[in-house]
């Protein structure tokens, strides 16, 4: 049997998939967590909630309409998106000019009623949702075997990764995004609706999360507290990548998710809390993170 | 005040009335009145602290708390959100120029919405502004002081605002550049904009404007126009302490 530095092959490239599937999730949360700082001023802890609804909602959709896991997966964030709008208009909106600690004690009391609510209905134990027929199986890549599924989410999340940083990066919209995040008092001087833009962004955040949701529901089970086991790693993400980073969450979020299948073969117990012995080491070096801009 | 435009005169672009205004618990301005009328180059004078810049913030309603009466061309703003008074036709470039750092020079010249006929395009401000035409990928910050304040009086010539309110727009800058904002606003001036001018710069106001206000303790004290500038240029000496 192959072995690099006395690790199997098919062990090491079995945890460097786990470890990128994880950090895919990762990476996409991290980012409307990111998109959702940056403008709003908000540490949005019911996005792991959200992330939740969008599991939750796929799985609604084919347990009540029939519709399945590519209808969930367009319709979800959507759903999902509209409802986090709401939340920003009706309750966030609210809050503007305060400290932003009330943001981040609403949306952290919004998830646990949310979460709450669900484990209720649902209960802990989970609720299968099955692999699209389209992408089951797996293939023999020669190293390694790689179930399709897996791929599939691995790729399409480095798709929206990398849309959403051209999308903030290189268009106009994202041009205003920046500007309303660099100084929302000048930008709406110019005539801009920041008010409107914030709403939309606090929505396409949560859609993100929903997306990762539908995503993750054939890998981890629909689980009321499949968020809120995910989003303190996910917070961890967004600090080493430097709080409102969008390029410091998705290289940070990947990174992250391989360092802890890496860990996990070299010593299995250090899995669970290497990502936060990177972020006291990275705060030490780099307080404002990696990717961040110290002002 | 009194009305300060002459009977018979056309009624002013923008009329401030008993601007009162806060920042924070702390009451800055205490009912400023004064015209801008349509195609003047305006100025307001003070010493530092006058409550210059907080008049501009007041009108763009960027200001924590106001109150009183601002028209532009008849219609009240004074409740209304900044975003809808710039809608107005109002092109705002505030103190330090507010040039934002995570844009392009290209981002910044396109990032305020035309909200009205007439604007420039950007190829013509690049004619106004040509050292901004090789800087158009760069970072808006990276740009030389001058620069930035050429970019931020080139981006709100884009819009289609009438009204052009200027903080400073001579703040640290050096002499030739100085000169050449002066002629930009001349140049803007004849091709009708109305521009209202906070500045220090006496010197460089009086070559420009066509009246100049007086600010002192958040009041408008006195309104000279620049015709009359000699004949009481001791006056002024003492207001502006110079």
């Amino acid at each position: 049997m192959h072995s690099i530095f006395g690790i199997p092959t098919p062990a090491l490239f079995g945890q460097l998939l786990l470890g990128l599937i994880n950090g895919a999730f990762y990476a996409m949360l991290s980012l409307g967590l990111a998109v959702i700082f940056g403008l709003l001023n908000v540490v949005n802890f019911s996005h792991g909630a959200f992330y939740m609804l969008g599991a939750f909602t796929g799985w609604l959709l084919l347990a009540g309409l029939g519709l399945g896991y590519w209808w969930a997966l367009l319709l979800s964030p959507l759903i999902v998106g509209v409802l986090g709008m709401a939340v920003e208009r009706l309750l966030l909106a609210r809050l503007k000019g305060l400290d932003p600690l009330y943001g981040l004690l609403l949306t952290f009391g919004l998830a646990l009623i949310i979460q709450g609510v669900f484990r209720n209905i649902f209960g802990v134990s989970g609720l299968p949702y099955g692999v699209p027929s389209q992408l089951a199986g797996a293939r023999n890549l020669g190293f390694m075997i790689l179930p399709n599924y897996r791929g599939w989410v691995i790729g399409l999340s480095l798709l929206v990764c990398l849309a959403t940083w051209l999308g903030i990066e290189k268009t106009r919209l994202g041009a205003t995004l920046r500007a309303a995040t660099e100084n929302a008092t000048l930008t709406e001087a110019f005539g801009i609706n920041v008010p409107r833009l914030v709403t939309l962004t606090y929505g396409f955040g949560t859609a993100l999360a929903a997306l990762a949701g539908v995503l993750a529901a054939p890998i981890y089970s629909v689980n009321p507290n499949m968020g809120a086991d995910l989003i303190i790693t996910v917070f961890v993400v967004v600090v080493i990548g430097g709080m409102g980073s969008i390029l410091g969450s998705i290289v940070t979020g990947f990174g992250l998710g391989l360092a802890e299948g890496l860990t996990r073969l070299v010593y299995p117990a250090g899995s669970a809390t290497v990502v936060f012995v990177i972020m006291i080491v990275v705060l030490l070096v780099k307080p404002a993170g990696l990717f961040g801009r110290s002002t | 005040m009194a009305e300060t435009h002459p009977a018979g005169a056309a009624p002013p672009l923008l009329k401030v009335r008993n601007l009162e205004g806060w920042y924070g618990p702390s009451h800055v301005l205490h009912g400023v009145d004064f015209d801008v009328p349509a195609g003047e180059v305006v100025t307001l004078l003070g010493r530092n602290g006058a409550g210059k810049t907080t008049i501009l913030r007041a009108i763009m309603g960027v200001l924590g708390r106001r109150a009183g009466s601002v028209r532009m061309n008849g219609m009240e703003l004074i409740d209304l959100p900044s975003r809808l008074i710039a809608r107005r036709g109002i092109g705002y470039c505030p103190e330090e120029r507010g040039i934002f750092a995570s844009l392009s020079v290209r981002e910044n010249l396109e990032l305020p919405p035309v909200i009205g006929p007439g604007g420039r395009s950007t190829g013509q401000v690049l004619d106004l502004f040509p050292n901004l035409r090789a800087r158009l990928n760069s970072g808006g910050t990276r740009l030389s002081g001058g620069e930035q304040q050429m970019l931020a009086i080139g981006r709100i010539l884009r819009t289609g605002a009438r009204l052009l309110l200027l903080d400073e727009p001579t703040e640290g800058l050096a002499p030739v550049i100085v000169q050449e904002i002066g002629r930009v606003i001349a140049q803007l001036k004849r091709d009708g904009f109305t521009v209202l001018l906070v500045e220090q710069n006496f010197r460089f106001a009086e070559t420009i404007a066509d009246r100049h206000y007086i600010v002192e303790q958040g009041r408008v004290i006195d309104m000279v126009p620049n015709a009359a500038l000699e004949a009481k240029r001791e006056q002024l000496h003492g207001y502006l302490a110079i």
